[in-house]
C-alpha cells in the first residue's frame, strides 16, 4: 500500500497505524477518474448527498414523532406547528424522498444509456438495484408513518399483496400486521424498519462504492481506461463537478420544499386514518406508479403481483439480457432509439399508474406493460446479436484531445 | 495561459485559484452553520412545552404544618404551611454559619407560605419531607436521600454536598388563597 505524502508526523504516525490518509488520498483525492465523464455522472454523487440529508433529517423527525397509532398523525402536526423549525425538517425529509427517487432513476437511466451494468461492472450493477429495492421498502414504511388515509390505505393495500401467495400469504399478510388489520403494532415495526433500513442502506451504499472502485467509473465512450493520459484525479476536478452539480441540483430541491412543498404528495393524507372508509381515489407516491400500472395490468391476482415484482427484479438479469459488448448507446444506433421509446414507455406507465384502471386505459396500461418486458427479454437480446454498432474510438485521451482541437480552432 | 489538458493543477494561476479555493471553502462553511441551526433548534422546548409552564395552586384547604406537592415543568414545587415553630427556627438560623448565605425574608412572599423547587441543588434527586413520617434531615425541612443533603425550614442548604439553597420558583398570589407558578 502507498504511504502517505504528507509531511506532517502526526499525519504519518496515524497513516501508519490506520491508513485513513493514504485511503482518502487513493480514493477520493488522486483516485483516477477517466477524463470524460459527463453531467450525467453527477446523479451518484448527488444520490449520496440525498441519502445523508434524509439520515440528517430522519433523525430529527424521529426526537419528535410517536409511532402510536393514537397519535403519529397528532405528532406529525405537531411538528409542523410547533417543533421549532419542524416543518422545515418535515418538508426536507418529504421532497427528499421524492427527489432522491428521481436522482436514482436518471442514475439508472445514465447506466442503461451507456451500458455501464456491462462486464466487469455486472455486480456494481446488481448492488445498486439492491439499494433501489431496499429504497422502495423504506419509502413505503416512511409513508406510512404520518398515518393519514394514504398512509393507512397504502399499508393496507401493499401488504396485502403478500395474501396473493398461495396457502401461506394470509398468515405471512397477518404476521407482517402483527394483528388482524394496519393497526398499532403496523405503525410500531414499520418505524423500527424505517429507521433500520437506511443504516443498512448506508452498508450497502459502501459496498457499491467498493465495487465501483476496483474497475473505477464507466465513462461516456464505454471503451476502457487503458493509459493513465485517460484519467484526472477526482479532486480537484471532480469535487468541483459534483458541487456545482450539487448546487444546481439543490436550487430545483429548494425550490420545492419552501415553495410547493406538497406538490410531490397527496392531499388525502393530511386526514387522519380512519380503517372505516377507504378513500375515492387511492394511488401510490409517483414513484411507484409505472409498477403500480403493471399490477393492474394483469387480471389475475397472484399474477399480478409476480409480474409486478418482476418489472423491478427482471433488472438484476440487465447484464446478461444485453448481449452487445459495446457499451456506449452513443455507438449503438438502434439501441439508443430503443432506450428512448423505453424511457418513454416508462413514464407512460407512470402516468396510467396515475389514472383509472378501466376502458381505454387498462388496454393502453397491458400494452405498456408487454412492452416493458419485450423491451428487456426480447430486444435486447436480439439487438445485440443483429445490431452493427458504429466503429469505437481508440481512447479517451484522442477523443477528448480531438475535442479541445476543435474548441480552439 | 496554456489551453493544453493537463492532469495537475497547480501549474496554473496559483494565486486566482487561491481566491477561489478560500472563497468557496468560506461560503460553504457559513453555509453549513446556517443550515445546522433549524436542526439544532428542533430540540430545544416547541412552542407547545413552553406554553404549559404555568401551573396553579390552591392554598384554601391547607392546614397549619401540611405540605403539598405542585408539578410545575415537570419538576415538584413544595408549598409548605410553616408552623410559628418553623418560622422562628428559618429566622434564628439567618445569622447562622450558612452554606449559600440568605435570609428567611428574601425566600418568601408571606411567611407563612414557603414555596421551594423540590430539586436537590446536588444533582436533581428529590428530597424527602413533604409527607407525615418522611425524614426531614437534622434541621426540620427536607432531607435529600441520594447523597444525604439536609436543608432547613427555609429551603437552605445546611449540611451535605448540595452547593445552592432549594430554588424559588417565580409565583405570585392571584387572590389570598391561590398562587400560580411561572
Amino acid at each position: 500500500m502507498k504511504r502517505t505524502q504528507s509531511s506532517n508526523r502526526l499525519v504519518q504516525w496515524i497513516d501508519d497505524r490506520l491508513p485513513i490518509f493514504s485511503y482518502a488520498d487513493q480514493n477520493i483525492i488522486a483516485y483516477p477518474t477517466p477524463k470524460n465523464l459527463n453531467y450525467w455522472w453527477n446523479y451518484g454523487s448527488i444520490a449520496g448527498i440525498l441519502l445523508v440529508i434524509m439520515l440528517v433529517t430522519g433523525i430529527f423527525l424521529a426526537m419528535n414523532y410517536q409511532p402510536n397509532a393514537d397519535v403519529a398523525f397528532g405528532s406529525v402536526e405537531r411538528i409542523m406547528r410547533d417543533v421549532n423549525y419542524g416543518w422545515l425538517l418535515r418538508y426536507l425529509h418529504m421532497n427528499g424522498a421524492s427527489m432522491f427517487f428521481i436522482v436514482v432513476y436518471i442514475h439508472m437511466f445514465r447506466g442503461m444509456y451507456y451500458g455501464s451494468y456491462k462486464a466487469p461492472r455486472e455486480l456494481l450493477w446488481m448492488i445498486g438495484v439492491t439499494i433501489y429495492v431496499v429504497m422502495m421498502a423504506t419509502s413505503f414504511m416512511g409513508y406510512v408513518l404520518p398515518w393519514g388515509q394514504m398512509s393507512f390505505w397504502g399499508a393496507t393495500v401493499i401488504t396485502n399483496l403478500f395474501s396473493a401467495i398461495p396457502v401461506i400469504g394470509d398468515y405471512i399478510v397477518l404476521w407482517i400486521w402483527g394483528g388482524f388489520s394496519v393497526d398499532m403494532p403496523t405503525i410500531n415495526r414499520f418505524f423500527v424498519w424505517h429507521y433500520l433500513l437506511p443504516m443498512i442502506l448506508v452498508m450497502i451504499v459502501v459496498i457499491h462504492l467498493w465495487a465501483l472502485h476496483v474497475h473505477k467509473s464507466s465513462n461516456p465512450l464505454g471503451i476502457d481506461i487503458k493509459t493513465p493520459q485517460d484519467m484526472m484525479p477526482f479532486h480537484p476536478f471532480y469535487t468541483i463537478k459534483d458541487l456545482y452539480g450539487l448546487s444546481l441540483f439543490m436550487i430545483v430541491f429548494m425550490y420545492f420544499v419552501f415553495f410547493q412543498p406538497n406538490f410531490f404528495g397527496e392531499a388525502d393524507n393530511y386526514i387522519p386514518a380512519n380503517p372505516m372508509v377507504t378513500p375515492p381515489d387511492i394511488v401510490p407516491e409517483w414513484y411507484f406508479l409505472p409498477f403500480y400500472a403493471i399490477l393492474r395490468a394483469i387480471p389475475d391476482k397472484l399474477g399480478g403481483v409476480i409480474v409486478m415484482f418482476s418489472g423491478v427484479l427482471v433488472l438484476f438479469v440487465l447484464p446478461w439480457l444485453d448481449t452487445s459488448k459495446v457499451r456506449s448507446a452513443t455507438y449503438r444506433p438502434i439501441f439508443k432509439q430503443l432506450f428512448w421509446i423505453f424511457v418513454a414507455n416508462a413514464i407512460f406507465l407512470g402516468w396510467l399508474g396515475k389514472n383509472p384502471a378501466d376502458g381505454i386505459y387498462l388496454i393502453l396500461g397491458r400494452i405498456s406493460t408487454f412492452y416493458y418486458f419485450f423491451h428487456f427479454l426480447v430486444l435486447l437480446p436480439l439487438v445485440g446479436k443483429l445490431e452493427k454498432p458504429k466503429p469505437l474510438p481508440s481512447s479517451i485521451y484522442e477523443e477528448v484531445s480531438k475535442k479541445c482541437r476543435a474548441k480552439e480552432d | 495561459m496554456t489551453n493544453s489538458p493537463t492532469n495537475t493543477p497547480q501549474e496554473v494561476d496559483g494565486n486566482r485559484r487561491d481566491f477561489l479555493l478560500i472563497s468557496t471553502v468560506t461560503l460553504g462553511a457559513a453555509g453549513a452553520a446556517v443550515a445546522a441551526w433549524p436542526f439544532i433548534h428542533s430540540i430545544n422546548p416547541a412552542k407547545d412545552v413552553l406554553a404549559l409552564s404555568t401551573s396553579e395552586a390552591d392554598l384554601s384547604a391547607m392546614e397549619v404544618g401540611q405540605s403539598i406537592t405542585v408539578k410545575w415543568r415537570g419538576k415538584p414545587v413544595f408549598i409548605r404551611y410553616r408552623t410559628e415553630e418553623e418560622i422562628q427556627a428559618a429566622l434564628d438560623d439567618d445569622q447562622a454559619d450558612l452554606k449559600d448565605p440568605q435570609t428567611d425574608a428574601e425566600r418568601v412572599q408571606r411567611t407563612q407560605w414557603l414555596v421551594v423547587i423540590g430539586v436537590c441543588t446536588h444533582l436533581g434527586c428529590i428530597p424527602t419531607g413533604q409527607n407525615v413520617g418522611d425524614k426531614r434531615g437534622n434541621y426540620g425541612g427536607w432531607y435529600c436521600p441520594c447523597h444525604g443533603s439536609h436543608y432547613d425550614t427555609s429551603g437552605r442548604i445546611r449540611v451535605g454536598p448540595a452547593p445552592l439553597n432549594l430554588f424559588i420558583p417565580k409565583y405570585a398570589f392571584t387572590d389570598d388563597m391561590k398562587i400560580l407558578i411561572g
